[in-house]
């Protein structure tokens, strides 16, 4: 048993961390989040450069990581500095890629922008109800159908597709110039794509693909869990140092117990968020996978929601403004939840096991 | 990172494992199962049997009689023991009082108490809350007056646990009546067979006999059974606080708690299916089992912590308040998969050989109800919280 990072990924966490702190202050967050391509595509190519795409591929997929803790470092870094880059969809690209056995060196080099397609306006997260269909066209297949908040989809090059594809499904390479790309903004920052297809070219990666797709989304979810356990605790370290400067009734607000204890619940439920994120790590992979991933989820959906709220709430105004920083963690941590499966499907998703 | 024990430690497991499966006697882990009280001889059995194999002061230093271990194997232990359904150890002498003679008592009150602890010679019991002293324990009133070689102790402790069965009690007693109320606080050793003395029973929620009063009158005991210094026994008030204590989070009871409630859940009928295919109620389940999956890694966590810096840090309030929080949520769960079923009292019932639920859930509500006591003692959940803000919010 042990609990602490190994020197390599303690390494890989403290440069991501100095990187993102000095060429990622808040104010320049916010303003490259929500203004085309919501990111910064000079800090992309450096993150690139820092080998934080490397640390999320396996050695033998030309990486340098893949693991678990690997993924829950990087995505804990950016969590702190709430950092847009689409990393995301690149983690869960390289994923899939690598149950293909295809070559993904434009992906970690950073040549080539992948997205995902998973999600559907009417399946936002359950594979089994994709309607996107693939066709068989000569050598190759059309895609038609329309994948929805394809995160990173704004800039992708390229975007992987799960599709149906004979009695299962598939997952295909789209390159983005043939499909119809809508890319946007997002509520809490950072740029998403509605990607609409009718007949558009694709090409095959991987048939039979739901066990990849599953580990491709488990990785996404130990992604963003910890991401969420990055920005939680920024949100209630602000917080706590708020309750010392602030002052009301002539003495600082962290005097009142009513806010004291409430600060502990919150850092309760932070812990135990890590705890879990922790777990589901440790098991991406393995054949418990899912269902780890599915506890890490849904634990972090109340806990995310938990904080942003009573961090707005015991700041009082100044956390309803668009210049604080809580206000954009807080945005970060609330949408966070419907990505790869919110903290009800979740549950579901674990209730499952109790039957028969 | 690393979640997996060590081969040392799951040869450690095996071990135990098996040890508890030749030794733990069949009827005291059938009472266990039952959640009913146990007997004084049961738990003088179980003891005992632990003695024998060296295993009973878990947390003493080898030196003293205990078996060396690590935090790891220490939690290691005490789930292995909540798996099989081992009586938990009786914690006043062999893990509140036995560690304070450790580090605080005089050479001879070590070589006199602590053997007679670990053979059960003597039972003890702790005296700390007072009618006006339970959350604010510093300004109990209980006070010893020195009379040439003895004190003369009056007062009234409360709460006092397995009081009934003590021979023994380690009070907090007011030495110094114009000090500050912290500071003029002593540890004192009393024979209970003292004259004096007078144990009344408290009967609780569920109908239980767990607690006592002890009232003390004009009690004389000799100066020597003083615990280090005259009025510093704050100091070690505060160190049975914040010192070792594994197993705080409870998190092996609440394994069980959790397993009673899906084998409850499963077996009982609603809308003509069991309860646990309805998703409101397997919803409910699979949210505390989501805590408790999250709670074992805390839990972890701060072992490691432990076991890394020699101490557990502040983080033991958060493992107490979220365990018990866990905890009661789980007894809730199972009184309600009971449904009417939990309804009889404990013993009510005894003709005509009627079930009402599965085996063992004769106690089921009461143990709900005797429950709700864990955010109480041990410090309230509340005082826990106060504790993080001064200790990790600095506020």
């Amino acid at each position: 048993m042990d609990f602490n990072l190994t020197e390599e990924r303690q390494m890989l966490a403290d440069t991501l961390g100095r990187f993102l702190s000095e060429q990622y202050p808040v104010e320049h967050r916010i303003k490259v989040a929500y203004e085309a391509p919501y990111h910064d595509p000079a800090l992309w190519d450096q993150l690139v450069e820092l080998g934080a795409l490397y640390a999320l591929a396996p050695e033998d997929a030309g990486g340098m990581g893949g693991s678990g803790f690997d993924i829950s470092v990087v995505f804990e870094a950016l969590g702190k500095a709430l950092c847009p880059e689409p990393v995301l969809g690149a983690l869960m690209a390289s994923r899939l890629l690598a149950a293909a056995g295809a070559d993904q060196e434009a992906l970690l080099t950073g040549v080539t922008r992948y997205a995902v397609g998973i999600t559907e306006i009417d399946a936002p997260y359950e594979l089994d109800q994709i309607a996107t269909v693939a066709t068989a066209k000569g050598d190759g297949f059309t895609l038609s159908g329309r994948k929805s908040t394809v995160y990173g989809g704004q800039v992708a090059d390229v975007v992987l597709v799960a599709a149906k594809h004979g009695d299962g499904l598939g997952v295909f390479a789209v390159n983005a110039s043939d499909a119809n790309v809508t890319g946007y903004g997002m509520m809490d920052g950072g740029g998403a794509a509605e990607v609409l297809l009718d007949d558009t070219p694709a090409t095959l990666v991987l048939s039979d693909a739901e066990a990849a797709l599953q580990d491709a989304v488990n990785a996404g979810i130990v992604a963003l869990c910890a991401e969420a356990v990055g920005a939680m605790e920024v949100t209630h370290a602000t917080t706590v140092d708020y309750f010392k400067q602030r002052k009301q009734f002539g003495i600082p607000i962290g005097k009142f117990q009513v806010l004291q204890h409430r600060a502990v619940d919150m850092l309760t439920e932070i812990e135990q968020a890590r705890s879990i994120t922790i777990k589901a790590a440790a098991e991406l992979g393995g054949d418990d996978a899912s269902k780890y991933a599915s506890m890490a989820k849904n634990m972090i959906g109340r806990a995310a929601r938990l904080v942003a709220e009573e961090s707005i709430q015991m700041h009082g105004g100044i956390a309803m403004t668009w210049e604080y920083a809580v206000s954009h963690y807080a945005k970060r941590l609330i949408m966070l939840d419907a990505q790869l499966g919110d903290t009800d499907y979740h549950l579901s998703q674990v209730m499952k096991g109790y039957a028969a | 990172m690393d979640l997996s024990y060590s081969k040392e430690d799951l040869a450690f497991r095996d071990e135990v494992r098996a040890f508890l499966a030749e030794h733990l006697p069949e009827e005291i882990a059938s009472a266990v199962r039952s959640g009913g009280e146990l007997t004084k001889a049961m738990m003088e059995e179980w003891h005992a049997i632990l003695n024998t194999r060296g295993w009973l002061a878990t947390i003493w230093p080898k030196e003293f009689g205990g078996p060396g271990w690590s935090p790891v194997q220490k939690h290691i232990f005490e789930e292995e023991c909540c798996r099989a359904y081992a009586p938990r150890i009786v914690p006043f002498g062999l893990n509140m009082l036995g560690p304070v003679l450790i580090k605080f008592g005089s050479k001879d009150q070590q070589a006199h108490y602590l053997p007679r602890i670990l053979d059960g010679t003597d039972w003890w019991c702790q005296g700390y809350s007072e009618p006006g002293a339970g959350s604010d324990l510093a300004s109990l009133k209980t006070k010893a007056e020195r009379d040439g070689d003895e004190w003369v102790i009056n007062g009234q402790k409360t709460w006092t646990t397995l009081g009934q069965h003590a021979d023994w009690i380690f009070c907090l007693c007011r030495t110094d009546p114009d000090a500050k109320k912290q500071e003029g606080i002593s540890f004192i050793l009393v024979d209970m067979a003292t004259p004096g003395i007078e144990v009344r029973p408290i009967k609780l929620i569920e109908g239980g006999h767990e607690v006592n009063e002890v009232f003390f009158t004009d009690v004389r005991v000799p100066i020597g059974n003083l615990v280090g210094e005259e009025n510093k026994g704050w100091t070690i008030a505060k160190f049975l606080l914040t010192h070792e204590r594994t197993g705080i989070a409870g998190v092996g009871f609440s394994m069980q708690a959790l397993e009673e409630v899906k084998v409850i859940a499963r077996s009982t009928m609603r809308g003509g299916k069991p309860l646990i295919e309805d998703p409101l109620f397997a919803a409910r389940i699979a949210q505390a089992e989501i805590d408790l999956e999250a709670m074992k890694i805390t839990n972890l966590r701060m072992l490691f912590k432990a076991q890394e810096q020699g101490a557990p840090g502040p983080e033991t309030s958060l493992l107490k308040i979220k365990g018990t929080v866990i905890n009661q949520e789980l007894k809730d769960l199972a009184r309600r998969a009971l449904g009417p079923a939990a309804a009889p009292f404990p013993g009510h019932v005894t003709e005509g050989n009627l079930m009402f639920g599965p085996a063992d859930t004769e106690h089921n509500a009461a143990r709900y109800f005797n429950n709700r006591k864990t955010s109480i003692f041990g410090g309230s959940n509340e005082i826990q919280r106060n504790i993080v803000t001064k200790t990790m919010l600095e506020l």
